[in-house]
């Protein structure tokens, strides 16, 4: 049974709702600085093309243009995994790539002088298929990545970063096999996240040094601490505002970050770069393609004994953290498939269309959803049901598996069995499973189909968080440190841990803006690290306040700092209630006390998620309903339920789910442009075609802090696609190699033509 | 009014906005609404009333969406010049103005919390307004319906039906 707390676990209102609710949030868009300039951007309609001429003196000469940049005269800055991507280039590698950059007084006028700047391009043959790109004669994007390949090095991860799973021996594992199954799959639909907000920046300088950076963004120190480096190390002051989700694509924002700084420093003013939803959906952060080409072997049980082929990632025009999602998603391979015999090999391939980014999912669901179809075909044979493989094969306490830095690490997490039972019951799984390639169902010309999958991350501990706990005279306490709200409720939640230490009500416990300059290192929120990487600096920081706070009151009340407790504002002896004096009279007006959190990253604890789904499959039509969602967890401990279902739910949204049905950037190859680049003729799943939803989520308790919490929320959207891809082949008894799984293909696949 | 009076006299229409009239005048200069202002842009950039969130600035996410005489409408499709004599509601609005008491819409939102980043709760919550007003006991797939041009990726649709279920139960 969890612990009963006083705010932990319990349904509290966000620390926003109130400005959330009046429209009193402020984002981005919403903020105007004095003199503040707009920026635009002049964008490539080739895929692929020389920059031999650019005439802007037209441009330039408009009433209220204040800057024009070209490749010629912007700052030599540069970022990207390695170093490779330029503020504006001369050479364009993908259909709205950056030419020329704009800023002027109203953005109406910064539109207008776009169609000012004459460009002659000399278009260069393109290429956007993964492994055509790396043949000999290719297309080549960049003269420092020969064959398209990048390097897989992620220099933050050290000398060992994890690029392949090798481990053991693969033949004498597959001479083990009963079966054997091989295949290429591909999770090749490049789908946008989609956070509603656009992404949008605005940079000031003050002096030559010294950078102010606002942004809507996820982990909006970023832009301090990972574009220093790459910006000539100015001293740069970051401030996030309300972000208008993410799902990891605005962690930061590098390329309008580059655009508005370039343009302010030329300038001398602030300039807001925001864009407009055509640039967000064909210019920024898709999801990385995958595709899979090899083979698993299996014993008749389920057991597996050998894992091989090739991962080749598809990043798009330029690497932003591909190498990274790479790492990342060879070591959840290895949590959701216990095997003693590896060789994945990994290729990162450079294409000539719009670049991918860091999204929710982080190369763990591409590389599952590309390679789970081949080990469900071989689970096929002996008819083994899905939801044992999950149990059996899902990493358990004390074993094993390479994390993204190339270390081994051993499991000190959960035996996640009584979540998968709990889910399959609340799906009543054992009653809708009737074996591979079977529908659970038939109801005329329509099919009911089960499909589940199971997804974990040892990242809810990664990379290094500080935070400071400040006890105010008042009995207030503030909490410092660098936590963005892009949807989480994360900063509430921290809100209630430090309240839980304090033991002061939850009004009275306040989190400091998102400002590098007054808030310690934190990495930001990614992965499902908010919980317990941030959560222990910031109950670490209030341990450290509470325990400063009662050596200041223990000569006071003649006793050890050991034999005090505190509540409501008031230190007392234990147990004697009566004995209390306040924190002001302790403290005084003044001085503060302020303790001080740090956490270490820790690889040991990997979380889970498993996903049930019903589907419903039109043979007349295609078309394919997705009825309904068990999602199953163990979560620990619940910090706050509304926030944690929230971030279930979220399965449904930012290319999770449905982009084994329906969502997908549609990339015309003869062109290179992205077909789809609205919010009309790119799907989204509506109000009107909600599932039925239930969460299972347990909380057992683990050993990660006070509170025995984990995250989960960031793999919601992970083992959607191969669960529903599955339900759909055991509907019609078909199997398929690619998503998304549109009625064309269901259609082709039942041997109906189209329009038949 | 013949034409040439027209082109010469700055054309002024005035619109209602939470209660309170604005007199605007058409025209090209920074202090003038533009013939091509949309309505988001006049209440955002002009009024200062930055409540109101464009989401995708096509019509299509409803994120920019306020309540004229009575009917939710997008205001990001909707043109400044053609909103005079109209009454218009905001997110701002909905707040008693000299009590600050919450509409019964807005305190639901908040104990469901029934939202995840929040950029698309205003346009929801002004919908669920204007849908409660015509319809005070909606039922769940009409409340669907009505939010169904809604876009919310952060999927925060379950909590927001329990939201709007639950005002409309206590009469809002």
């Amino acid at each position: 049974m969890p612990k009963e707390y006083r705010f932990i676990g319990k349904p509290t209102p966000r620390k926003d709702a109130l400005d959330i609710v009046t429209g009193r949030a402020r984002y981005i868009d919403d903020l105007v600085l004095p003199r503040m300039l707009h920026g635009k951007v002049l964008r490539s309609p080739f895929p692929h093309a020389k920059i031999k001429m650019i005439q802007t003196d037209r441009a330039e000469a408009m009433k209220g243009i204040r800057a024009v940049l070209t490749h010629y005269n912007v700052p030599t800055w540069q970022t990207g995994i390695p170093r490779h991507v330029k503020v504006l280039d001369s050479k364009v590698r993908y259909v709205g790539d950056a030419v020329a950059l704009v800023a002027a007084e109203t953005e109406e006028i910064a539109k207008e002088a776009l169609d000012l700047i004459e460009v002659e391009y000399e278009e260069l043959p393109a290429v956007y298929d993964v492994e055509e790109a790396i043949r000999p004669n290719a297309p080549q994007l960049y003269e420092e990545f020969p064959g398209n390949l990048l390097p897989l090095d992620v220099p933050t991860f050290g000398p060992k970063t994890l690029s392949q799973v090798v481990l053991g021996d693969v033949e004498a594992g597959f001479q083990e096999a009963d079966i054997i199954e091989e295949g290429v799959y591909s999770y090749e639909n490049i789908p946008n996240p989609l956070p509603i907000e656009p992404p949008g920046v605005i940079a000031q300088w003050d002096g030559p040094k010294r950078l102010t950076v606002w942004s809507a963004t996820q982990s909006a120190s970023w832009h301090r601490f990972i574009m220093q480096s790459k910006m000539g190390f100015p001293d740069i002051r970051a401030i996030g505002t309300h972000c208008g989700g993410s799902f990891g694509s605005k962690n930061y924002a590098a390329q309008p970050l580059f655009y508005a700084a370039a343009l302010a420093q030329v300038t001398n003013r602030p300039v807001k770069v925001y864009y407009s939803k055509e640039e967000h959906f064909g210019t920024f952060s898709l999801r990385l393609g995958s595709r899979f080409r090899g083979k698993v072997g299996m014993k008749k049980d389920g057991t597996l004994t050998a894992v091989s082929g090739t991962w080749f990632v598809d990043t798009g025009a330029f690497s932003d953290m591909a190498q990274a999602q790479v790492a990342v998603g060879c070591g959840e391979a290895q949590l959701m498939l216990r095997c003693p015999n590896w060789d994945l090999k990994t290729k990162l391939v450079c294409t000539n269309r719009s670049a991918s980014g860091v999204i929710r999912g982080f190369g763990g669901q591409e590389l599952e959803a590309a390679l789970m179809p081949v080990v469900k075909k071989a689970l096929a044979k002996p008819d083994i049901d899905p939801v044992q493989f999950i149990k059996k094969n899902y990493v358990k306490p004390g074993d094993g598996y390479f994390w993204r830095e190339g270390n081994w690490w051993v499991s000190e997490g959960m035996d996640y069995s009584k979540a998968i039972e709990a889910g399959a019951a609340a799906f009543q799984w054992k009653d809708k499973w009737k074996g591979w390639f079977k529908p659970t169902a038939i109801n005329g010309p329509k099919r009911i189909g089960v499909g589940v999958a199971a997804h974990g991350n040892a990242d809810v501990g990664e990379d290094e968080s500080e935070a400071y706990v400040r006890l105010n005279p008042d009995a207030t306490a503030t909490i410092h440190v660098s936590v963005a709200e892009s949807g989480m409720g994360q900063r509430s939640s921290l809100c209630k841990m430090a309240a839980e230490v304090l033991q002061i009500p939850l009004e009275q416990v306040q989190i400091t803006p998102v400002d590098s300059l007054v808030n310690p290192f934190d990495f930001g929120l990614v992965g499902s690290r908010g919980t317990y990487a941030v959560g222990s600096a910031v109950i670490e920081a209030a341990e450290n306040a509470r325990q400063k706070l009662f050596e200041l009151a223990a000569p006071m009340l003649q006793a050890s700092p050991e034999s005090l407790d505190t509540e409501d504002g008031m230190v007392f002896i234990k147990g004697q209630t009566d004995t209390g004096i306040p924190w002001r009279r302790i403290i005084g007006i003044a001085q503060t006390c302020t303790g001080f959190g740090r956490f270490e990253p820790d690889y040991s604890k990997p979380n889970f998620l498993i996903l049930f789904t019903e589907v419903e499959v039109d043979m007349e039509t295609g078309k394919i309903d997705l009825l309904k969602v068990v999602a199953a967890t163990d979560a620990g401990q619940i910090i706050d339920p509304p926030s944690l279902n929230g971030q279930i739910y979220g399965s449904l949204g930012s290319a999770g789910i449905d982009t084994a049905i329906f969502e997908e950037s549609i990339l015309d190859k003869k062109t290179g442009q992205i077909l789809n680049i609205n919010m009309m003729d790119y799907k989204w799943r509506t109000f009107s075609e909600l599932p039925e939803f239930q969460n299972v989520i347990l909380e057992s308790g683990i050993r990660t802090h006070r509170y025995g919490a984990v995250g989960v929320g960031e793999i919601a959207t992970s083992p959607g696609p191969s669960a529903v891809f599955m339900a759909v082949s055991n509907a019609i008894g078909k199997t398929f190699t690619d998503y998304p799984l549109t009625p064309d293909k269901i259609l082709a696949a039942v041997g109906k033509k189209h329009g038949e | 009014m013949d034409k040439k009076t027209k082109q010469e006299d700055p054309q002024e229409i005035e619109i209602i906005v939470n209660n309170i009239p604005y007199s605007l005048t058409i025209g090209i200069h920074p202090d003038q609404v533009g013939p091509s202002d949309t309505l988001a842009k006049t209440l955002r950039e002009t009024l200062g009333l930055t409540g109101t969130k464009v989401g995708c600035d096509q019509g299509s996410c409803g994120a920019c969406t306020v309540i004229m005489d009575g009917l939710p409408i997008l205001s990001c499709l909707t043109l400044t010049i053609e909103c005079d004599g109209r009454h218009i509601t905001t997110i701002e609005g909905l707040q008693e103005p000299k009590t600050g008491k919450l509409d019964p819409l807005q305190q639901s939102f908040i104990d469901h919390t029934a939202f995840q980043c929040g950029f698309c709760t205003p346009g929801m919550i002004m919908a669920s307004r204007a849908l409660l007003d015509n319809n005070p006991s909606p039922k769940t797939h009409e409340v669907k319906e009505a939010l169904s041009g809604h876009f919310c990726r952060c999927i925060s649709h379950y909590h927001v039906l329990d939201a709007v279920l639950s005002a409309s139960k206590k009469g809002g």
